[in-house]
């Protein structure tokens, strides 16, 4: 009787706690959703602001940019760091905590610091590479390893690297052949966590963009935010849910391992 | 050698053993001699146990003949060619490791044609091998489970099926049962000898447990501080160690004063032959092996048993003697339940040879 009626409240407890959270944070999302359909001189009718997104040539051309600096970033940081830690797992142990300390060193720089100190390269990207906003996509790639290097640092410790690297050493597989058959498949869900937190920082970075004066997503949105707020707050809350469908898509591509399809 | 490719024929053992000979192998980390000139030769499909303390070098020997890593001196020989400058991947040498490797996102069958999906087995032959080397192992009934979906013996089982699918020149075994319990081991070891006696491919194995070399191997070579101390057959190991540390290290070993006179050891009231490598004048220590320690109820004692301990076929009881050693002495089950603590017993040793090292 006591233990139904203590089931009881600990589902009530749950769904307040819930609900309160959820509340909070749905609070702001629905006030931009409102401010963004509001009928204001500058916004004639409700969904003109949404409308605006593929109408505005300027933030289509960001949006574009973004995807296309977000994807490149995943790679850029895929291919420099899962080789990297696989190798440093395997042959420089001592060197484990080096690497780490380095990918975590963005983190405690400020961006504006960062920014001086990349003015240099920059300008050899610039010249060596090109001038168009896609240049920052080496900075994201720094930006971004702090995020990257924790999520794949998980993954390449839940399976034993150096074994499983050695076993298909043993049996003939190059070092291509034991990254990309052997650890690769092992790590899904960390490598798609890591290029999900890449995509999120990429689509949210402003200051470094804008003080290189690249249109990017977010400095564009600013930009149309001085003229029209309406098409501002839709491109942002546009932005987020992107951001979130990308992550449930993630986590529910990353949740299906060959393992639990064997078992059900 | 050429003919790499699976899926032919399983040949007999004298055609696919190849000798493999380790040529003053030395391999130093910073300040610490891991290996200190090791000799070793394994003849055409023999199978070597390298037994020997953690920190011997047994492990680093192994990892150098596999390629993992390379020696600071020293050459490794195969069929006679110099495999020095051959990276692991093209050495053609299964190995099983003591840690579970199976690749966790194969199944066991795709975990057995991993190597010769690297060597362009086409795939019907590969599946109809792989599917072979589970059936030699008895397990082709789960051949399409994970890892995680095995037991620690089977998934051993299935690296053993797949470091010997693609029929490598060479097995390694590094303390392949050490992570398992006594049982299966056991049950293992007898199985792991059983399939390469069956594909003849000469093995090193590597192993600090006596007792799975003594039972699986061809000869055992006892390593200490990075370097052999002693290789030969398991028998003549275990009777005629050639120095203190085989001795003690190989099976238990009593060490009782013994004087030395006239090419035989007097020790505990009994003369017995002496071992190559014994003083040869004065007194020593003799290390006798408790099975030559006999304990009878009949005849003048001359010793009290402070402790015995049933072992299920055998029991050991220990007995102090009235002239001042301790000594452990192994007896039949029959023998067990009528020798009790305190009770006065009389020892004598077996006229087996002994060694006897200085003091």
């Amino acid at each position: 009787m006591s233990a139904t009626t203590r089931a009881r409240q600990q589902r009530l407890t749950r769904w307040a706690v819930l609900l309160v959270v959820g509340g909070l944070f749905a609070l702001p999302l629905v006030s931009m959703f409102a401010y963004s359909v509001r009928i204001t001189p500058q916004n004639r009718s409700a969904f003109n602001s949404w409308k605006a997104i593929v109408a505005n040539d300027q933030l289509r051309h960001a949006i574009v940019t973004s995807l296309e600096l977000a994807g490149l970033t995943v790679l850029g940081m895929l291919l420099l760091l899962v080789p990297t830690m696989i190798w440093i797992r395997i042959r420089l142990p001592w060197a484990v905590r080096l690497v780490e300390f380095l990918c975590l060193l963005p983190l405690t720089i400020p961006a504006i610091v960062l920014v001086v100190g990349l003015d240099n390269v920059m300008s050899w990207v610039n010249y060596l590479v090109t001038t168009g906003p896609l240049a920052l996509t080496f900075v994201y790639i720094v930006l971004v390893l702090p995020y990257c290097y924790r999520a794949l640092d998980a993954g390449l410790a839940a399976i034993d690297v150096k074994t499983l690297s050695e076993a298909a050493r043993s049996l003939g597989a190059s070092w291509t052949t034991v990254v990309l058959r052997v650890i690769v498949p092992n790590i899904t869900s960390a490598l798609l966590s890591a290029s999900f937190l890449a995509v999120a920082v990429v689509l949210g970075e402003f200051t470094i963009a804008s003080l290189f004066f690249y249109d990017n997503l977010q400095v564009v949105i600013a930009l149309i935010g001085l003229e029209n707020s309406n098409v501002s707050v839709a491109t942002s809350l546009a932005a987020l849910i992107f951001g979130v469908l990308l992550l449930v898509t993630i986590s529910f591509v990353g949740g299906r391992r060959p393992r639990q399809e064997v078992e059900s | 050698m050429t003919d790499t490719a699976a899926g032919t024929s399983p040949r007999t053992a004298s055609d696919r053993g190849i000798e493999v000979r380790l040529d003053g192998l030395t391999r130093v980390f910073g300040s610490f001699k891991a290996l200190d000139g090791l000799d070793l030769t394994l003849a055409p499909g023999e199978l070597v146990a390298l037994l020997g303390p953690s920190g011997c070098g047994k492990t680093t020997a192994l990892r150098i003949v596999a390629g993992l890593d390379d020696a600071s001196s020293g050459r490794v020989l195969v069929g006679g060619d110099d495999v020095g400058g051959v990276s692991a991947n093209k050495r053609d040498m299964g190995m099983v490791f003591q840690a579970y490797s199976l690749f966790p996102h194969m199944t066991a069958r795709a975990n057995v044609e991993f190597g010769l999906k690297l060597r362009k087995v086409g795939a019907g032959k590969r599946r109809e091998r792989a599917m072979e080397m589970l059936e030699l192992v008895g397990l082709e009934s789960f051949s399409e489970r994970y890892a995680h979906q095995l037991s620690g013996g089977q998934q051993q089982r299935v690296a053993l099926a797949r470091a010997l699918a693609f029929e490598p020149r060479v097995l390694l075994l590094d303390e392949p049962l050490s992570a398992l319990d006594a049982k299966v081991r056991a049950q293992l070891r007898e199985e792991i000898r059983r399939v390469q006696l069956d594909v003849g491919t000469t093995t090193l194995f590597v192993t600090h447990d006596q007792e799975e070399a003594l039972s699986m191997a061809d000869r055992v070579g006892v390593m200490r501080a990075g370097s052999l101390e002693q290789i030969a057959t398991p028998h003549e190991l275990y009777t005629a160690p050639a120095t203190q540390f085989v001795a003690e290290f190989v099976g238990l070993s009593n060490r009782v004063r013994a004087e030395v006179s006239g090419g035989r050891a007097q020790v505990a009231g009994s003369r017995l032959p002496l071992l190559d490598g014994s003083v040869s004048d004065g007194s020593g220590t003799a290390l006798v092996r408790p099975e030559s320690v006999m304990v009878s109820t009949d005849g003048e004692p001359n010793g009290e048993v402070t402790s015995s301990s049933f072992l299920g076929a055998i029991s050991r009881v220990t007995v102090r003697l009235d002239a001042g050693p301790t000594v452990v002495s192994q007896v039949p089950r029959t023998l067990a339940p009528v020798v009790r603590t305190g009770d006065r017993v009389t020892v004598r040793l077996d006229e087996a040879a002994v060694l006897v090292v200085a003091d």
